[in-house]
């Protein structure tokens, strides 16, 4: 027997016990006991089994960690009865353990210092660093003001942070997860029907008739349950139409590939309205019953035909007709789809809001196979003081876009630089998981206001470029190795999820809400830290919900019933909408008191100069943003990105297949590092691709640094969303440079 | 009883899930794997067709890769599953030249390895990882030589094909198109 034979046994040991008495159709069927001896041996080292939800990605599927006594996480396996996995994870997921092995991760607080005249990180105690971030927060309430303080966050270390910063006195937060990513589509959903689409979205693929995609790619975005639904609708014959530039994963899956010229989305979504009315296809009843606005509607679109659209997006009228006739005759099971990552041109609300109209148009809102009405479980609050208010915070931070809903992380950047008009000033930042070089545009405005700042702490669990800026970092333990909230998301029946430790923290890295606990009792907030472990919260809260954290350990996952009723509008059901009309609301009145447009106009966006071409970006399947490629499993998968370029520019340009090219903006920015390039008639001509996330410049990230090119280095020009400030960062051309431009960048 | 794996490329959208599942269940090194993605374009813009497809040993029931094994390392056990038998194996990679599917690798420690099937798996009653985690459902794992298996089913009513059956291999896995 060889060595590796014996790692092969230790990896599936698992329930090998079972093998005589697991019924199933492959066991009788008398495959050879070829592994017999391995398994007797190996029959007593069971591994263990641990409740988790993932946090490689937001769509936290629920998950079972297989771990080992020796503390080796083996395996991660999806929650079977998990409503966001059905238990099956994604690549992410399944390779979420590599979040866990990366020996590139942080391991113990670091404070920036000036070391024989120059500055550098110095490895302190966890004592040591906690005291200092206490002082300089104290200091700077004391100077400033709490509200001077700010939160930029992502995801679970996010939120216990967000406590701390509302007991310390501030709500001066925001995450790249709005204003960089699905606000636009919240505020013009939310704008139409009254109510956030939210995550995950409530989009009844399973049932669907009709799935039409502007621009968004399933398939290649892993969000779980809506690649594992689209594949339902697939074996279920339903029509796919897919309006993208490029020939996505979701595309080659479409009947029917609108192949758009980029930035001309609405003038799209106005012909199909436009056509919907014309031919009477549109749900008569349903837009009667419950929307506002039809008439000036009506009016509005009566010149938007397909022959107008044709000029402006390169789309037949013919295939645009074709198309509104198949969404209406699937209608309502037809699903408009909100997309996620919609900050692309600064119209963004707008184009959500001709989205969540057309919708409206086919009365797929309430209706099984459009969009289900989504409910959740609400988690009772731990027990603890009133937070005390601020005096200012992200709403004011964010005034001059009204219908912001959630903190402007651009805004909350600009408040950090000092100038006379800054009523806000912001002093000090606690960045807690997310990467803002990779995730914000415009990287003169945030190194700028990082220049400004008197102090700043980064929270992560691995070297990302942020933590470079920091004063102090603390290095968060993975969420394989920690308890954090129960999750309860949005959902068809409503469900919770545990998350617990499956093994010990490695390194000197600690759980987020310890590091907030420990700050809040330095800060003098010990009431609102009323516990010694985030386990007795979480025990807590699930008492409350009639269960236990003994129940949730076994079961990982549980489910309850809904009690909104039913997630369809019934016949002849009088709904209310949460919108200040009661009504879906094609025209706005919010809208046009503030001198908007109250029904989605078409504008026409800046194009490509000679010899540029529009940078789209994107995901891949393997990779979250830029937090996954130095994991060394999805790293793995896919180590680099590419440059997609059609065959007709590669030709003009002399590209060849694998060539190494460097890129320069609009703006002289060049990029830091070069990027393959990949010929494929995938791509249109008058853009180039590349998949977000990578072109990483901090060498502690061994597997990452200096591979690929970062789209968001590229984005110097940045367009605001007048109605909730979000920033469209599809508005930058670049062109190709075959030579390194500055000979001096190590790769 | 004949295994097979039947993969739907309507629905497969190549995430790779499977390659991890079969890294992390079968302990492969970083840097080497079983199962890998293809990716097929034709056409000129816009009018592609784009086919994605998981690939692996194909346990062929004329496999040249054990005809060619020059120690019996390579062998085939019941349900025709194709195996290598790591320390019987010389690591000469006769085996790996000849196999059309490229889909045999040398592992660091000299042997060569590739795909099993998961058959530790199928003794304990479970499928194959890589069909277990898949997340559009689009792998399917069962025995041809009962009709009444999803995988007969599918083959009788869904046109497909197996990848170079001009080599003569008689693969047995079948990609429903």
């Amino acid at each position: 027997m060889s060595t590796s034979r014996r790692k092969f046994i230790k990896i599936s040991a698992l329930g090998l016990g079972g093998v005589a008495t697991a019924a199933s159709t492959f066991n009788s069927l008398g495959v050879n006991s070829y592994l017999e001896d391995f398994a007797l041996e190996n029959a007593l080292k069971k591994l263990n089994q641990t409740a988790t939800y993932c946090e490689v990605c937001f769509w936290k599927c629920a998950a079972w960690v297989h771990s080992d006594d020796q503390g080796a996480i083996h395996k991660i396996i999806g929650n079977d009865i998990d409503p966001h996995c059905n238990g099956r994870l994604c690549p992410r997921g399944t390779g979420g353990v590599g979040m866990f092995t990366d020996t590139d991760r942080l391991k113990t607080p670091l404070i920036r210092k000036m070391v024989n005249g120059e500055t550098t990180f110095v490895e302190a105690s966890w004592d040591e660093a906690l005291n200092l971030i206490a002082s300089k927060m104290k200091g700077i309430k004391d100077t400033h003001g709490a509200e001077s303080m700010a939160l930029l966050k992502h995801g679970s270390p996010g939120k216990h942070f967000e406590h701390l910063f509302k007991a310390y006195g501030s709500d001066s937060i925001a995450e790249p997860a709005y204003a960089q990513c699905r606000g636009p589509r919240e505020t013009g959903f939310g704008l139409t029907f009254g109510s956030w689409v939210g995550s995950p979205e409530p989009t009844d693929i399973r049932d669907t008739k009709c799935l039409v995609l502007i621009g968004s790619h399933i398939g290649e975005n892993m969000h779980n349950t809506q690649v594992q639904e689209m594949s339902d609708a697939i074996d279920n014959d339903a029509t796919i139409i897919t309006v993208d530039p490029r020939l996505s994963t979701a595309a080659s899956k479409s009947q029917h590939w609108l192949a758009i010229k980029p930035a001309t989305d609405i003038a799209l979504l106005l012909a199909w309205m436009h056509v919907l009315i014309d031919e009477n296809l549109y749900d008569k009843a349903y837009v009667d019953k419950y929307a506002t606005g039809f008439n000036e509607l009506k009016e509005h679109v009566k010149d938007y035909t397909p022959e107008w659209a044709y000029g402006i997006t390169t789309i037949k009228p013919e295939a645009i007709r074709k198309t509104a006739r198949v969404m209406a005759a699937a209608a309502p099971s037809t699903i408009i789809h909100p997309g996620r990552h919609v900050t692309w041109y600064g119209d963004d609300t707008q184009r959500a809001r001709a989205i969540a109209i057309l919708n409206g148009l086919l009365g797929s809102w309430g209706r099984r196979g459009g969009f289900y009405f989504k409910e959740k479980t609400s988690i009772s609050k731990y027990p603890h003081p009133p937070y005390p208010k601020p005096k200012w915070g992200w709403e004011q931070i964010g005034e001059n876009y009204p219908f912001a809903e959630m903190g402007i992380t651009n805004e909350l950047i600009r408040a950090s630089i000092p100038s006379e008009e800054n009523k806000f000033p912001i002093k000090g930042w606690v960045v807690a998981g997310t990467n803002l070089n990779n995730s914000i545009p415009n990287k003169k405005l945030l190194e700028e206001a990082i220049d400004s700042l008197e102090f700043m702490v980064v929270v992560d669990t691995m070297p990302m470029e942020i933590t470079g800026y920091a004063d102090v970092v603390l290095p968060e333990c993975t969420y394989l190795e920690r308890y954090d909230d129960i999750r309860s998301a949005t959902n068809r029946e409503p469900s919770i999820a545990l998350r617990m430790p499956a093994v010990q923290p490695k390194y000197d890295s600690k759980p987020a809400w310890w590091m907030a606990k420990q700050l809040g009792e330095r800060l003098g907030l010990h009431d609102y830290f009323k516990y010694e472990d985030y386990k007795e919260v979480i025990s807590w809260q699930l008492e409350q919900l009639g269960t236990s954290l003994e129940e949730l350990e076994k079961i990982g996952v549980k489910k309850f019933k809904r009690k909104s009723g039913s997630m369809y509008l019934s016949e002849d059901q009088n709904y209310e909408f949460s919108t200040d009309s009661g009504k879906i609301e094609f025209y706005s009145q919010q809208l046009a008191v503030l001198g908007f447009d109250p029904i989605p106009k078409y504008t026409k966006h800046p194009e490509p100069a000679a010899g540029f071409y529009r940078l789209n970006y994107g995901r891949s399947p393997m990779h979250t943003f830029s937090r996954t490629v130095n994991n060394p499993n999805l790293n793995d998968l896919k180590s680099e990105n590419d440059l997609w370029v059609n065959p007709k520019v590669a030709k003009i340009l002399d590209l060849k297949k694998g060539q190494y090219v460097w890129l320069e903006n609009q703006d002289g920015v060049q990029s830091s590092f070069p990027i393959r390039v990949r010929v494929t008639e995938r791509i249109r001509w008058d853009s180039v691709y590349m998949v977000h996330g990578f072109g990483h410049n901090n060498k502690k990230l061994g597997r990452a640094h200096g591979k690929g090119a970062s789209d968001t280095e590229l984005i110097s020009q940045v367009t605001i969303d007048p109605l909730m400030g979000g920033t469209g960062m599809r508005g930058n051309f670049v062109k190709i440079l075959t030579e390194n431009p500055t000979k001096t960048v190590a790769v | 009883m004949r295994y097979a794996m039947v993969i739907d490329t309507k629905k497969c959208v190549g995430c790779s899930d499977c390659v991890v599942a079969c890294q992390t269940e079968n302990n492969v090194p970083i840097g080497y794997c079983r199962d890998w993605i293809t990716e097929r374009v034709e056409g000129v813009y816009p009018n592609i067709e784009l086919e994605l497809r998981s690939e692996r040993c194909n346990h062929c029931e004329n496999a040249p890769c054990v005809r060619c094994c020059p120690t019996g390392a390579s062998h085939i056990i019941d349900g025709g599953i194709v195996l290598v038998t790591d320390n019987e194996c010389i690591g000469c990679g006769a085996c790996i030249e000849s196999c059309p599917y490229d889909a045999r690798f040398q592992h660091p420690e000299g042997y060569v390895d590739k795909c099993t099937f998961c058959h530790h798996r199928l003794e304990k009653g479970e499928l194959p990882a890589c069909v277990s985690v898949c997340p559009t459902k689009c792998m399917y794992f069962g025995d041809l030589e009962n009709p009444n298996s999803e995988v007969s089913q599918l083959l009788r009513n869904r046109k497909h094909k197996t990848l170079a059956p001009e080599a003569g291999t008689k693969p047995h896995v079948y990609y429903l198109i």
